[in-house]
């Protein structure tokens, strides 16, 4: 009897993880897509004009497209062909695009198949192809009259355009260039990301594995720092920076972000350090290392996926932020300025260019997207540290 | 040659908690020195200290007669054996084994030689650049015992190196360290261990810990035939010696002691006419026991039995049967060599020779018994 009802709860636990892992498998997918969503968007409005953008969204166009376009007025030089007035050009300018119909009214947009003629008023006829080659003829001169609209329906392949980053990155005299914002980020980034671990790697090696008087007071008081605000802190700080002469610059950025970002580090890497087996600390002991041979021979080997993680969350950090940056580094005179901040202003200036907008936020997505890719074996590890042996 | 001495060493932590005291030991060079004892009772701690991973809270520890007490563990010439192998994961067999080595700044050519030796000694050298991860449990436990005599130590510490391995592996690896201290015949070892197999086995001195000091130091076969005290005795061998209550009723080179459950113990220890009356433990090893005819416990005199009883429960183990009888307090255990069927549920009684049979005084073997009082 127990044995068989044993049996029965294993059958059905055993029946519920399919279930279980199907649910699993949705919600990734679900969440894969929530970010995939606006990531590919902004991915591919950044290469598309102003046009296509107004005029379809991202996901149109990338397949063709067959769209009615807004009227094109023929214009051209006038010559004299066998005693008829002629105007010759192309509706458009791409070579990809092919017209299925057109028309000279707004009522009747789709009257005329490509290479029909239309016959106009007052003499006029307008032929066009299928590559939107146009033919107009009159019997008098049309100069200083207005020549016909022509309304069109055309497929266009998929097009995409490299203008924007060009625009944003290399033309380095104008005032919307991502490129100075761009390496400025980096010179407040790395510098921000690296000195915390350094200071963070050797003060949690202290606290985890040195005996010394107040070390569980110390470590109270990096607990008790993780819940401080940072805003709390801003402008005691920068009168402090201003008053030793740092004032607003990189070296105040990084201090700052070293201050704010230490409580975490700290705490991460005493724990992630505390769970290492002692045996094999006191084993290194045994062998004659000093604590600062343990430190740089066992420890940092072995703390390297607590070290990856923290420094991936604080390059994303660092690398948005946008706060800390306004106060302690961008001056009046803008040469300081960093990507979020650049953002912020061509949003001010640029606010109707979604092309620009969308081009400048890949920009400033795209490092910390391949920091994400090529750290995340190590960001999924040491955030499992300890729990999985 | 003492290696190692111990006088009143004692262990608190804090204040009020008192782990150890009064261990006072001298081991001399070549000795393979086995602390054996209940879980809990210390052994580790004691190892620890002489390794200098613990504070000694008092008293002083030599090694090669010098006062180590302060010193680091490094300086103390040892090498310690951790039960959890304690390698270092990122490095390989060859890189976990120099690293005490390059730390000592020894020249690379003699890093390598010391290395290829030990690891032809332990047959380690298929395995040289692999990653601990890529070793079995005995693989491991060969690194780091390889590990410990690469430094070439005084002194090797184990701390019941073989308690992660599993049974037939832990015979092997038993072996295994018995040969190796053979190769070694100078080198001293101090093994801890809660194994009373491993202690009886490895050890050519053993010293039982238990109540916070040392209950007996002695070779095994000493501890196993003159107990020092009760704790011993029923520590060493297995199942645990019997203790029965009595009362001596003649003294002089043999003893006579009237049992409470009716029966009549004689033993060759000698006591004195003062300890007539005395309330004494009588201690009989199970494999000391041989079986008599239940009815002849009425007889007085020199065939009279030591315990009679109904066999309760029988386990035959093929080479032994035990069986248990029930006495007034728990059970009495026999183990009879062979297989002997058709037991249970029969009175019979129980015979010991007289050499084989202990008296504990007030926990004491009668044999060293010391008047306190
Ligand atoms: N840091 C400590 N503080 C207080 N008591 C401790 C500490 N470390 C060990 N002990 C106690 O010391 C005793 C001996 O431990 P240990 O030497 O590990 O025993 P074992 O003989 O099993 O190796 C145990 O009762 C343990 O509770
Ligand atoms: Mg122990």
């Amino acid at each position: 009897m127990r044995v068989r009802s044993s049996n029965k709860a294993m059958g059905s636990f055993v029946g519920q993880r399919p279930a279980l892992s199907w649910a699993v498998h949705l919600s990734m997918l679900f969440i894969v897509f929530l970010w995939l969503f606006p990531t590919v968007g902004l991915f591919i409005s950044s290469f598309r004009t102003a046009d296509q953008i107004s005029s379809s969204g991202w996901w149109s166009s990338l397949s063709t497209q067959e769209q009615q376009r807004s009227p094109i007025r023929i214009t051209g030089t006038e010559t004299q062909d066998k005693g008829l007035y002629v105007v010759v050009g192309k509706l458009f300018s791409s070579e990809a695009v092919v017209l299925r119909a057109w028309g000279t009214s707004s009522k009747r947009p789709n009257e005329y198949q490509p290479g029909a003629t239309a016959q106009l008023k007052r003499g006029r006829s307008l032929t066009i192809d299928a590559d939107g080659r146009y033919r107009f003829t009159a019997q008098q001169s049309q100069a200083g009259k207005r020549l016909p609209r022509v309304f069109t329906t055309a497929s266009s392949p998929p097009e995409f355009t490299f203008r924007n980053y060009d625009y944003i990155l290399f033309q380095g005299d104008n005032s919307d260039s991502m490129a100075k914002a761009f390496l400025n980020t980096f010179t407040v980034t790395i510098p921000a990301t690296i000195i915390p671990i350094l200071f963070a790697a050797f003060a949690a090696y202290a606290l985890a594995w040195m005996e010394f008087p107040g070390r569980s007071i110390l470590i109270a008081a990096v607990v008790a720092l993780l819940v401080v605000p940072l805003q709390l802190a801003l402008i005691p700080l920068l009168k402090f920076h201003n008053e030793i002469g740092i004032g607003k610059g990189y070296l105040g950025v990084w201090l700052a972000h070293t201050g704010f970002g230490l409580p975490l580090a700290i705490y991460l890497l005493r724990n992630y350090m505390v769970s290492l087996p002692r045996d094999i600390i006191e084993n290194a002991r045994v062998d004659g290392a000093t604590d600062f041979q343990i430190f740089t021979r066992i420890i940092l080997p072995l703390s390297f996926p607590a070290l990856a993680s923290f420094a991936i969350f604080q390059f994303l950090w660092v690398w948005n932020d946008l706060l800390v940056a306004r106060v302690f580094l961008i001056d009046a005179s803008g040469q300081t300025t960093v990507m979020t901040n650049q953002i912020v202003e061509l949003l001010g200036t640029r606010g109707g260019n979604w092309e620009i907008l969308a081009t400048a936020a890949f920009v400033s997505i795209v490092v910390p997207l391949l920091v994400f890719f090529v750290m995340q074996k190590y960001l999924v590890r040491g955030l499992l540290a300890g729990s999985v042996k | 040659m003492t290696e190692l001495k111990l006088t009143n060493v004692s262990k608190r932590y804090g204040n009020n908690v008192e782990v150890l005291r009064d261990i006072n030991l001298e081991i001399n060079q070549g000795e393979l020195v086995v602390f054996v004892g209940p879980s809990g009772c210390g052994k580790s701690t004691l190892l620890r200290m002489i390794a200098g991973l613990e504070k000694i809270s008092g008293g002083t520890l030599e090694i090669d007669g010098v006062r180590v007490n302060d010193f680091p563990p490094s300086l103390r010439g040892i090498a310690m054996v951790f039960q959890s192998y304690a390698l270092y994961p990122h490095m390989t067999v060859r890189e976990n084994m120099a690293f005490a080595l390059k730390i000592a700044k020894k020249s690379k050519a003699e890093i390598k030689e010391a290395i290829d030796n030990v690891a032809r000694i332990l047959q380690l050298e298929p395995y040289l650049d692999r990653l601990p991860k890529a070793l079995s449990g005995g693989q491991r436990q060969r690194v780091a015992i390889g590990r410990s005599i690469v430094r070439d130590p005084k002194v090797y510490l184990f701390d019941e190196p073989l308690s992660n391995l599993d049974a037939a592996l832990r015979v092997a690896t038993r072996l295994e360290i018995a040969q190796l201290k053979e190769q070694m015949p100078d080198s001293t070892m101090v093994y801890v261990t809660h194994d009373q197999v491993e202690a009886m086995t490895l050890a050519d001195r053993i010293v039982v810990l238990a109540d916070q000091s040392i209950a007996q130091v002695g070779a095994p076969l000493a501890l196993y035939e003159r107990p020092n005290n009760e704790f011993v005795a029923q520590f060493i061998g297995s199942p645990a010696m019997n203790l029965l209550s009595g009362t001596i009723s003649a003294t002089g080179p043999q003893t006579t002691i009237r049992l409470d459950s009716g029966g009549t113990a004689r033993s060759n220890v000698p006591s004195s006419a003062a300890m007539q009356g005395a309330a004494v433990n009588v201690g009989v090893r199970p494999e000391d026991f041989s079986l008599g005819d239940a009815n002849a416990i009425a007889d007085s005199g020199s065939a009279a039995a030591l315990f009679s009883g109904q066999v309760d429960i029988t386990e035959a183990l093929g080479e032994v049967t035990l069986l248990y009888l029930p006495a007034e307090n728990g059970r009495i255990i026999v183990k009879l060599p062979g297989i002997h069927q058709g037991l249970r549920g029969q009175n019979i009684a129980l015979y010991a020779d007289p050499a084989k049979v202990h008296i504990f005084l007030a926990g004491q073997s009668l044999l060293t018994y010391k008047d306190h009082a």
